[in-house]
């Protein structure tokens, strides 16, 4: 992957379940030897993405490519380039570490002597020598998880799939997959990455795209998407419904954007671009409006924010339509 | 190295893979086992005495190749089990997206249950020697007896991969292994078709399970034929026919269905 070439490729990928619309046309580019996260609510076509991508699922339209190579017209050589971590730890548990590390790379050709002896060595890598001869269903559920990672990692692979790797661990977990992976990154594999977490993409991503409803709505460096949403974020949180819904109306004319609600929290955010001018007029407003106020803050936006900003109006109930101006490249 | 040789090195890989778990859990072969085993001392032992056999022969001598036809059917479970763990783990999917050859991803599965199949076989004959059951017409005769019960068993698994590609889950597997239970029973595994109502008995008779027992029966020499119906009079025949018919429906379905994986 010397030549420039982007290592994946999506170029208005399709796929439907029936009449359910997994992929509407979704774009992708991810050039070599970096890190793309891609971010959506549940159901926004993630893993149906990685699938097609990974050759386990055919698209209904569209072109996909990885490591230069049309994933549908050259499937066996796509796998032997690429990784794949699923959101289940895909490890048989009844066998150990080693076994495992052995089975899987005994399956990627390798010879028993080879398999044995990268076995060893990602064990050591990825910080399991010591449980490696025991059965992995004992392990705990980070042991599993970089079991998981590992066996994704017998041939280093030019291209390493890792669909939603730290859902479901608690935070020191998270930290050793993400050092892990920035291992694996610094090494020159390329990572598509899913996941819930922004401050996951925050960390581990160069690039992140947003999908929703099957197709990308907005894409950028996680600091060009943060910086879309203006200078600062103002939280208020209310002390009633009515105060919600009348804060909501206030912050949709200082802000440029939809502002972001949270009935059970009876929270209400929006970017502002003049940092005091804009709270102190939100402020001016809201005492007006005879609005109680039980807390308030200016803050740096998060990708939380981002993600909620772009995908949130859903969340509300209303029919968020992503035009085409809201799907702008954001970053070049 | 060929492609053919890879599927043979990737199915060896998968089949000791599945003999690996053996080693660990025990418990799983002894409970293909504990089913056959606890039939023989309900139905050998304690309805045994009861129940009236065509021929008078020993009800124990009689029951033996109808509880290795059950075996036979049960070893269903443990490739629903089998499959729908490897689906619900995500290891199906991982095998799928490696270089490996796809044939040995349903194929290690295939050999390990044959494997499986022949040592349950082995261990309920030496059950069946110790509670006074045997052959009497030659070893040959009994050998071959053995070979119709491993076609059946062969024509089982298929059943198996088909269902549990379509099921995929651990916990419907469980469900469906219980409606084995009915299939056992009309059949004529623990009595004689000819004792049971009118249009029972047709669909016992024809039932394929009755056709591999009948012929075990007629082969080891533990008892004539359960009826003078023609499906009866031909257990045999039938015994080779029907794991052929089956295989030859459910492995293409199986097939099928796991390519249809990628859909
Ligand atoms: N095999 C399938 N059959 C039917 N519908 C499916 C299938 N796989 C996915 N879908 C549907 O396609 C849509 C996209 O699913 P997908 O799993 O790609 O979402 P996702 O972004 O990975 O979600 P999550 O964050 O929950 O993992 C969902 O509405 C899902 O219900
Ligand atoms: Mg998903």
């Amino acid at each position: 992957m010397t030549d420039g070439r982007p290592a994946i490729v999506a170029a208005g990928l399709r796929k439907r379940f029936g009449e359910k619309v997994a992929l509407d046309g979704l774009d992708l580019e991810v050039p070599a030897g970096t890190v793309l996260g891609l971010l959506g609510p549940n159901g926004a076509g993630k893993t149906t993405a990685v699938s097609i991508l990974t050759t386990l699922l055919r698209a209904d339209g569209g072109r996909a490519e990885v490591a230069g190579l049309d994933v549908a017209a050259h499937a066996p050589e796509v796998r032997a380039r690429i990784g794949l971590t699923g959101q289940t730890d895909a490890i048989d548990e009844i066998l150990s570490g080693r076994q495992n590390l052995e089975l899987f790379g005994r399956l990627h050709h390798l010879s028993p002597r080879e398999s044995k002896r990268r076995a060893a060595e990602l064990l050591e890598q990825f910080g399991l020598t010591e449980a490696g001869d025991r059965q992995a269903k004992g392990y705990s559920g980070g042991m599993k998880r970089r079991l998981d990672l590992a066996v994704s990692f017998i041939t280093a692979p030019q291209v390493l799939f890792l669909d939603e790797p730290t859902t479901g661990q608690d935070p020191r977990n998270r930290m050793e997959v993400w050092s892990v992976v920035r291992e694996l990154v610094a090494g020159g594999t390329t990572v598509l990455l899913t996941t819930h977490y922004l401050d996951e993409a925050d960390q581990l991503a160069d690039k992140i795209s947003v999908v929703d409803r099957g197709r990308v709505i907005a894409e950028g460096t996680p600091d060009a998407l943060k910086r879309r949403l203006g200078a600062s974020q103002v939280d208020l949180v209310l002390r009633d419904d009515d105060g919600v819904t009348a804060a909501a109306g206030i912050l949709a004319r200082v802000s440029d954007a939809e502002p972001v609600v949270d009935r059970s929290r009876r929270s209400v955010s929006a970017p502002v671009h003049d940092r005091v001018a804009s709270l102190t007029e939100v402020l001016q407003a809201v005492q007006a409006a005879g609005v109680a106020v039980e807390d308030v803050a200016l803050r740096q936006p998060t990708l939380d924010d981002v993600f909620l900003q772009l995908t949130g109006s859903r969340a509300d109930g209303g029919e968020a339509d992503p035009t085409p101006d809201d799907a702008e490249e954001v970053a070049a | 190295m060929s492609s053919l040789r890879w599927t043979i090195s990737d199915t060896l890989t998968l089949t000791k893979r599945d003999l690996l778990h053996w080693r660990y859990e025990p418990s799983r072969i002894a409970w293909t086992l504990a089913f056959p085993v606890m039939s023989i001392l309900l139905f050998g032992y304690v309805f045994g005495s009861a129940i009236v056999v065509p021929g008078g022969e020993d009800y124990r001598e009689y029951l033996m190749p109808g509880l290795f036809v059950m075996a036979a059917a049960f070893g269903i479970t443990e490739t629903l089990f089998g499959i729908a763990m490897d689906t619900e783990r995500g290891i199906t999917n991982r095998l799928r997206a490696m270089p490996m050859s796809r044939v040995a991803i349903l194929g290690g599965g295939c050999v390990a249950a044959m494997i499986n199949a022949v040592v349950n076989f082995v261990v309920m004959i030496a059950m069946g020697l110790v509670v006074g059951w045997s052959w009497h017409d030659g070893i040959v005769n009994a050998l071959l007896a053995v070979l119709l019960l491993l076609l059946l068993r062969f024509s089982v698994l298929w059943i198996g991969i088909w269902t549990g590609l379509q099921i995929r889950s651990i916990e419907t597997a469980g469900n469906v292994s219980g409606l084995l239970f009915p299939f056992t029973m009309i059949s004529s595994i623990f009595v004689s078709p000819s004792q049971m109502p009118g249009w029972l008995q047709t669909i016992a008779e024809w039932n394929p399970l009755s056709s591999t027992v009948g012929a075990a029966r007629e082969l080891f020499g533990n008892g004539g034929p359960a009826s003078d119906s023609w499906v009866a009079q031909h257990a045999i025949e039938m015994a080779i026919v029907w794991p052929l018919v089956l295989t030859a429906i459910f492995a293409p379905l199986a097939v099928r269905k796991y390519q249809a994986m990628s859909k």
